[in-house]
């Protein structure tokens, strides 16, 4: 390996059929908890595990786990602007 | 200045310009993430919209969501799962060296685009079929909150099937390119980042399909 290719990664074909073994299965999941009556709750489990997947799609297949800081702190300035936006938005509704 | 320090020069910055390949991978890497953010942030208004919309319908929303197919839907999710799969295993294939491997899962990847782009095909048919399009007799008669979940629906799948498209033909223009060899196990950029924008995609519908599909 030369200088060049260092910042490159090689992840196994092992790995990313793991990984989306692990989509699928919560994708199972969401549907299977969607399905019971948990009220208020249903929401925030689909939400939990919507983030769950999006995670080990980011880390895996986008190999966010495996490049450098600065690429994290993009992206978590980027959530954490729409996150203050939900905040404010919903501040207002829930106050009228 | 002497010719022959001029000659002297002049060889020596040939060579180095052909030494230095004029590439930036980590920028160019950044740069497309940047641009995905942005996409994040048009979807994200978009969710917004729907969150405040079904805070202020939650009965609507459930009694409109009733009418999609979660089946479909949850088959899509899978469609789309599988081509992310075959698009992060192709840059594997790439880097490797395995070029014919690398082309076979960049052409699974383009048909599992047109499947799941078909599957929507067949499900706005059945809804507009049902009368549920703007201005339709069906969606006429429906309370204010069915009627806004119906509208985001539309827009938001809608916006992302296009997205699905554009994906494609980001695949399409890397699998000639590997077919070329423009791209090689030591560059694959351009791959890498239509990986990148593919999963973007994907990332969207994990969203969209419990928002709208499994809501009870």
């Amino acid at each position: 390996m030369n200088g060049k290719t260092t910042d490159n990664h090689s992840i196994g074909y092992g790995t990313y059929i793991m990984v989306w073994l692990g989509l699928v299965a919560l994708t199972a999941m969401t549907v299977t908890v969607s399905g019971f009556n948990l009220g208020a709750l249903t929401f925030v489990m689909a939400l939990l595990i919507a983030i769950s997947k999006s995670m080990l799609v980011g880390s895996y297949f986008m190999h966010l786990k495996f490049e450098k800081t600065v690429f994290r702190v993009f992206i978590s300035v980027c959530i954490v602007t729409f996150i203050v936006i939900i905040v404010l938005t919903f501040s207002d509704l829930s106050f009228r | 200045m002497n010719q022959e320090a001029e000659a002297v020069l002049g060889q020596s910055l040939s060579e180095d310009t052909h030494e230095h390949v004029h590439r930036d991978d980590i920028g160019s890497r950044m740069g497309m993430w940047l641009f995905l953010l942005t996409e994040l942030l048009l979807f994200g208004g978009m969710f917004l919209l729907y969150a405040s919309y079904r805070f202020l319908y939650p009965d609507g929303f459930r009694a409109a969501a009733i009418e999609l197919n979660t089946f479909i839907g949850a088959m899509n999710t899978i469609i789309l799962l599988t081509s992310s799969l075959s698009v992060a295993l192709s840059i594997a294939a790439l880097q490797k060296g395995q070029k014919k491997l690398c082309i076979y899962l960049l052409y699974f990847t383009l048909l599992s685009g047109l499947v799941f782009l078909i599957n929507k095909y067949f499900e706005w048919g059945t809804k507009f079929q049902h009368g549920i399009y703007p201005k339709g007799p069906a969606l006429e008669n429906m309370s204010q909150g069915q009627i806004m979940y119906f509208g985001l629906y539309y827009v938001m799948t809608g916006l992302h099937g296009l997205h699905v498209i554009a994906g494609m033909v980001f695949i399409s223009i890397v699998l000639a390119l590997v077919i070329k060899n423009k791209l090689t196990s030591t560059n694959y950029t351009k791959l890498e980042n239509s990986g990148l924008y593919w999963h973007l995609v994907d990332i969207i519908w994990i969203f969209l399909f419990p928002l709208f599909y499994l809501i009870h």
